[in-house]
């Protein structure tokens, strides 16, 4: 799960990270109020979407003025904004935040990930702020200051005074009111806590400034682990749904696992690796899948109908492909929540399955009495040719 | 001969009295497992299908069954508990099917295992089985043939789909194990390849890969320098796009890395076999074993 900027602000705020003062809101007329209550005589009018990429796509507005403001944000609320990030189809703002701009002394970048190799979060810090980081991983890694936080411990404030005197910060002290080394160590040890107590997958300060009064999050952006948000109820509420997927949501509802592609051939298959592996066989055989879609190892019949129904909803979808390879997964189920959809909703696309494994012969049998116009194939490579051709028709 | 388990594997389920435990339990049974006790807390005492004795903790049954290998199907919730009570308990192997286990827990769970020396096999994952001997898992056992191919994979059912292909040619198992789908979990491919080249019954070995991580580049490299054995490997994911978890917690292509493309070039590079067609598979690796 993500969450906004004004979220993953509140998040770091909570964790004695500075954060601009500012107010976020979805009315656009109390953007010049927020900019008279809080005293300002220049702002930043930030959309709020679940995207990177927000400043070059025109979703952040400087502003002079109370008038200024309340016209940036009749801009920004109700658009959507397409962003590098957002994929095509981009991302409808609800929500912008009015905040003070602050003179910058030194951009840096920090963030908490989980490095897979090392099995364990590691602390990433750059002097060279700014820049998103696979830019600068790709132009110069050697910049990248890398601290591994302990599985049991967290990080360590030997660490994060190391992580001070790398980044070098404590060279501006004579342009700041606060004491920077004691901020930086008090910041990075902060960001470790906020990372493992909320079960983040991503926590990042990009970037972080060196301002007149101290070390300030200019942005934040936090992302969750879905299967850690069972113990924070506090985030779950932070969810919004109009920044997800339509069909990606609807799938989530019923517990199943779908991406939308942009090709032509719905695919419904059991298990994530044979999902891609089938994918990737429309696509050798010249095809394009529409979408992924995992029903899972022990999808009910209504949830392998719903999966069904949520193929046929894409618009996209000329030719459906079922590739079934039973282990928990009964095909007798996958059958009879085929049918099921059918009758419920109608199917006037071309239909191919391939059922193999446990119970595939009563799972035929169920399609071959339903009556339904359905393609068989032995093997998902058949299974596959088949779909292409009819797809192409 | 086989890897990590046989015949004589001892094994305990732990979550036995829940729906996938107590379901899975009696598959195992039936396909021969030597299934020596259950554990759930509260029920100790009882009996599994009036056979297996069900025990209130891990140490306990360990101590009563001489077991060595644990199976868990406790819920995500609670499953780092599962974990560390099985690593606690004196056994050399655990299998974790369970989905779900939030990344965090993980992280300790294995640097804990790391610390004990237990080998961990997951979480979700499909299991291990070595074919007419003994299914720690989840798999249809039916699809599995005694033979000399070793099958490892991140994931359940293209690990099936490979593993009928290779019986419908004739041919069969050594041992087929799921490494597990997330992002974090206890045995690597480099482990499971080590365990396989010294395998004698092993003549060949499938890798089944996908996006997300970097563990089958590190993999490419170890089989250059020390596998011997012909090694087949297929890439899931050629088609996923970036940024997106596809269905496994592992399988996500971030900040541009992990990518197929990347890791069947690796592969390419270290001279291993790579697939393009996953339904070829079992025919590839059936001219593999014969050069």
């Amino acid at each position: 799960m993500n969450l906004h900027e004004y979220q993953a602000k509140q998040l770091l705020a909570k964790y004695g990270i500075k954060t601009p003062r500012g107010m976020v809101t979805a009315e656009p007329k109390q953007a010049a109020e927020i900019f008279n209550q809080l005293n300002f005589s220049k702002a930043v009018v930030k959309a709020q979407v679940h995207s990177g990429g927000r400043g070059k796509a025109g979703g952040i507005k400087v502003v002079n003025s109370p008038d200024e403001a309340t016209k940036a944000a009749i801009e920004l609320i109700g658009k959507t904004l397409v962003t590098h990030q957002s994929g095509p189809a981009g991302k409808l703002i609800h929500k912008i935040i009015v905040e003070e701009t602050l003179p910058i002394e030194k951009e840096l970048y920090i963030s908490i990930v989980i490095d897979r190799k090392q099995n364990c979060p590691v602390l990433m810090a750059s002097a060279e702020g700014g820049m998103e980081i696979e830019e600068l991983a790709a132009k110069s890694p050697e910049k990248i200051i890398k601290f591994y936080l302990h599985p049991y411990l967290g990080l360590q404030p030997y660490q994060a005074r190391e992580l001070v005197y790398a980044l070098d910060i404590c060279k501006f002290q004579d342009k700041c009111s606060a004491d920077i080394f004691k901020l930086g160590v008090s910041l990075f040890l902060g960001l470790s806590k906020l990372f493992i107590e909320n079960d983040c997958s991503l926590a990042e300060i990009n970037p972080l400034i060196i301002s007149q009064s101290g070390l300030i999050a200019l942005d934040g952006k936090i992302n969750l682990d879905d299967r850690g948000l069972f113990r924070h109820k506090d985030l779950q509420e932070m969810r919004d749904i109009a920044q997800e997927h339509p069909q990606e949501y609807e799938a989530s509802k019923h517990d199943l696992s779908y991406i939308g592609l942009d090709g032509n051939i719905g695919c419904m298959v059991n298990g994530a690796g044979l999902a891609m592996a089938t994918m990737d066989l429309i696509k050798l055989h010249g095809g394009e899948p529409a979408n992924f879609l995992d029903v899972g190892g022990g999808a009910s019949k209504e949830q392998v109908a719903n999966a069904f129904k949520l193929l046929i909803s894409n618009q996209n979808v000329q030719a459906i492909l079922v590739n079934i390879f039973g282990g928990i997964m009964k095909c007798d189920i996958i059958a009879e929540g085929i049918t099921a959809a059918v009758k419920e909703v109608g199917l006037n696309l071309p239909l191919v399955v391939r059922l193999e494994g446990t119970n595939v012969k009563i799972g035929k049998d169920i399609l071959n009495k339903s009556g339904l116009n359905i393609v068989s194939a032995d093997t998902m490579d058949e299974a596959a040719k088949k779909i292409v051709q009819l797809a192409k028709k | 001969m086989s890897i990590l388990v046989n015949k004589d594997t001892k094994v305990i389920v732990q979550g036995i009295t829940g729906g996938a435990g107590s379901f899975h339990a009696t598959q195992m049974l039936e396909y021969g497992t030597k299934i020596v006790g259950g554990v759930t807390p509260g029920k100790g005492g009882a009996k599994f299908a009036d056979k297996v004795p069900i025990f209130d903790t891990v140490r306990q049954a360990v101590e009563k069954t001489g077991a060595d290998t644990s199976v868990i199907f406790v819920p995500a919730a609670f499953c780092a508990d599962a974990l560390y009570e099985a690593a606690d308990s004196g056994l050399q192997l655990v299998v974790c099917i369970t989905e779900g286990v939030p990344t965090l827990d993980m992280v300790k769970v294995h640097k804990f295992y790391q610390d004990k020396g237990v080998r961990l096999l997951g979480p979700n994952g499909p299991g291990i089985i070595t074919p007419g001997e003994c299914k720690v898992g989840i798999m249809p056992g039916y699809i599995h043939k005694k033979g000399a191919i070793g099958v490892v994979s991140r994931s359940g059912t293209l690990t099936y789909e490979a593993v009928w292909q290779i019986t419908n040619l004739g041919l069969g198992q050594s041992t087929c194990l799921g490494i597990g789908g997330d992002s974090i979990i206890g045995t690597s491919f480099i482990d499971v390849l080590e365990l396989f080249q010294k395998d004698k019954a092993t003549e060949a070995i499938v890798m089944i890969g996908e996006i997300g991580g970097t563990m089958e580049e590190e993999a490419a490299d170890y089989i250059k320098k020390n596998v011997t054995k012909p090694v087949v490997a297929f890439i899931a994911g050629k088609t996923a796009p970036k940024g997106k978890r596809m269905g496994h917690a592992g399988a996500i292509i971030s900040g541009g890395k992990g990518t197929a493309q990347e890791k069947i070039a690796k592969l390419t590079a270290c001279g291993i076999q790579v697939v393009p067609n996953p339904a070829e598979i079992g025919n590839t690796v059936k001219q593999a074993l014969r050069k």
